[in-house]
């Protein structure tokens, strides 16, 4: 790996991930934990959106469809084995489950199975279109789960456990974030490897310049599908952790103010930057803690913080620390 | 008739004929205050290439002023005013301040920056007003029922909201055709250049066009704050309907706008009164009822979805 400025801000980043926390248990603080926590879990979402908005040019404002997917699979999986009462008894017997193992993969299928959708009819458009039939879509999951009065309707759902690893007493705050931790860990290396590989050239090539890409043979439509099936899968886990670390899932998961937000992880930390969607979402985890506390319009300063970032400086912060974007070589 | 009477038969007592129209007039009336929504939206997309989700702001806005307005003199023709004035001038400041900056970037900034614009206005707004909902009442004479032909009882204000619609729709169908503002705005969409060029000045322009969507997003907002309540966050679930009319009617075509409005609206309100009455037809009641409404909360926008997937442009939308 070459040492520039960027790296050492990962490196940066990465080591105060693993320290902080750590400190917080020396000093008995378990809410740092919480907040940390929290923090990587958006973190985890910004980069499942980062593929789809930062490499491939997507800007889709419905990603909270997927975060609340992955929310629910958890805590209907979590209600059906709490109650006991089993999700299907035809044609197979299927029930509910508190193993994060079995959790997390049906969460990121179900995710995908969505985005495929989504994406298949949304990616017929293009543009401004495209930001509106996303942010369309994420209404119609709203609605359903406010509606659908089976899984708690308006009120949520509540999980009394947290789901179980092997090995690990996800009950203890350090533990369960060790494990968000890694998931992000792995996350951001998969997408570094997705960036260099030539599927990620093909997908960047896709956001520059649609033409080309189908001169050269290539279809970019179905390049963009597929990033965009990764990235709702990604966004999907998180939501699983999500649910598991309030143990309650409820219709604001899909709200259209949490796919705004999770756009807003990114652009505070730079769009298309590996870092980016981390570096926001501490931030913007931060600034509720902090100005939360001060004054309850605390939306306000990020709103100013925001409108400042847009018009003025457009690489976000990893852009304002580190400079622009290496060119590839 | 024999449809009609095979219809008493089946579907029970629930859906007499008088029942069915009102539904109707709800859905239309529904419908044309979302036009007055869109519209704007959908000019200020076609002249400017903005897509402002602030929108809602504005209309949150406009019944916020008519709210206070109506407390403070006591008249509601006093309100709308207000509103529409309110929400233009409100809309012309913000489109001097930040709306103008964003013109030229791509989508992604004008969503964020807009978004941001949310933020503050809605924090802004509970910081002045406070979290509780306003009330805005309609004047006795007009809140109470009228007869209408076949047995139809119909508040006169829901009507009078229709006819307000009617106006605002002929009243921008005249403006754009008919006057040289029109031709310029119409010039504005097609090539910017050539008419900067021609001496007509463009960032004036703009503002008005901006002033114009944004009074009527305000206006929207007082006539519906009116029925129901006038409090932050209300402006959001509108607008997200006035994104789906304008993608089902096609971007920056106001006559694409009108009629997506509508059809969203009478979608929307004939799908959650009749939607759980058909399921009961073949289901058990609590069964029916639940899954009715939560199918018809997503009607509208699986209506979109295959509007989309016959005609990505929309219904009045110019190819590419």
């Amino acid at each position: 790996m070459i040492l520039t400025r960027e790296n050492i801000l990962n490196f940066v980043i990465t080591a105060g991930l693993i320290l902080v926390p750590i400190y917080a248990v020396i000093v008995e603080e378990p809410f740092t934990i919480t907040l940390a926590t929290r923090a990587v879990i958006f973190s985890l979402a910004a980069v499942g959106l980062n593929i789809a908005l930062g490499l491939g040019g997507m800007v889709s404002l419905g990603h909270a469809v997927f975060f609340g997917l992955g929310g629910y699979t958890m805590g209907i999986l979590a209600f059906h084995a709490q109650s006991y009462i089993p999700l299907f008894e035809w044609p197979i017997l299927i029930e509910g489950t508190k193993q994060m193992l079995v959790v997390w993969p049906l969460a990121m299928i179900i995710s995908a199975i969505a985005a495929f959708v989504i994406g298949l009819l949304s990616l017929r458009t293009g543009g401004v279109y495209f930001i509106m039939i996303t942010l369309a879509f994420g209404q119609m999951f709203f609605f359903f789960s406010i509606s659908w009065s089976a899984y708690g309707g308006e009120d949520g759902l509540s999980i009394y456990v947290r789901n179980q690893f092997p090995l690990v007493n996800t009950l203890v705050p350090i533990q369960f974030y060790a494990i968000c931790l890694a998931i992000l860990m792995l996350a951001l290396w998969i997408n570094a490897r997705l960036a260099k590989s030539s599927f990620g050239l093909a997908l960047s090539a896709a956001r520059q310049n649609t033409e080309r890409v189908r001169n050269v043979g290539l279809d970019p439509t179905s390049i963009k599908l597929v990033a965009f099936v990764i990235s709702g899968a990604i966004t999907g886990l998180a939501g699983a952790l999500f649910a598991d670390l309030n143990r309650f899932v409820s219709p604001t998961m899909f709200s259209w103010q949490l796919s705004g937000e999770i756009m807003v992880f990114i652009i505070i930390g730079g769009i298309g930057r590996l870092y980016g969607p981390v570096l926001g979402a501490i931030i913007f985890v931060t600034l509720e803690h902090f100005l939360g506390g001060i004054s309850e319009y605390w939306l306000v300063f990020l709103g100013l913080l925001l409108l400042l970032i847009v018009l003025f400086s457009r690489g976000g912060l990893v852009g304002l620390l580190v400079g622009r974007e290496r060119v590839h070589e | 008739m024999g449809a009609a009477n095979s219809c008493t038969q089946t579907c029970g007592v629930f859906m007499s004929f008088a029942l069915f129209a009102e539904q109707v007039l709800n859905g239309l009336q529904s419908g044309i205050m979302l036009f007055v929504m869109a519209a704007g939206l959908t000019l200020i997309f076609g002249v400017m290439g903005l897509i402002n989700l602030a929108h809602g702001s504005l209309y949150m806005v406009g019944a916020f002023a008519a709210a206070a307005a109506a407390a403070w003199t006591g008249s509601f023709l006093l309100a709308l005013v207000a509103a529409l004035t309110g929400a233009a001038l409100v809309g012309m400041f913000v489109e001097m301040l930040v709306i103008r900056r964003l013109y030229d970037r791509d989508h992604l900034d004008q969503v964020l920056a807009t978004f941001a614009l949310i933020l503050i206005f809605s924090e802004g707004t509970r910081f002045f007003f406070g979290s509780f909902p306003l009330f805005l009442d309609v004047p006795k004479v007009i809140a109470g029922p009228i007869n209408l032909p076949i047995g139809i009882e119909y508040p006169v204000y829901r009507l009078i909201i229709i006819g307000v619609g009617l106006c605002v729709a002929l009243g921008l169908w005249l403006l754009i055709s008919k006057t040289r503002l029109g031709v310029q705005i119409r010039a504005g969409k097609n090539d910017r250049e050539m008419i900067a060029a021609l001496g007509v000045n463009i960032s004036a322009l703009y503002t008005f066009v901006f002033a114009i969507g944004a009074g009527l997003a305000g206006l929207a907002g007082a006539l519906v704050g009116a029925i129901q309540s006038v409090q932050v966050g209300m402006g959001e679930p509108v607008l997200i309907l006035a994104f789906v009319v304008i993608v089902i009617g096609g971007i920056g075509s106001i006559k694409g706008a009108f009629i997506g409005a509508i059809l969203v609206g009478l979608t929307d309100t004939l799908g959650g009164i009749f939607l759980p009455e058909l399921f009961k037809l073949f289901m058990e009641g609590s069964i029916a009822t639940s899954l009715g409404s939560a199918l018809a909360s997503m009607l509208i926008y699986i209506l979109m979805a295959v509007i989309l997937v016959c005609r990505p442009q929309g219904l009045f939308g110019v190819q590419g």
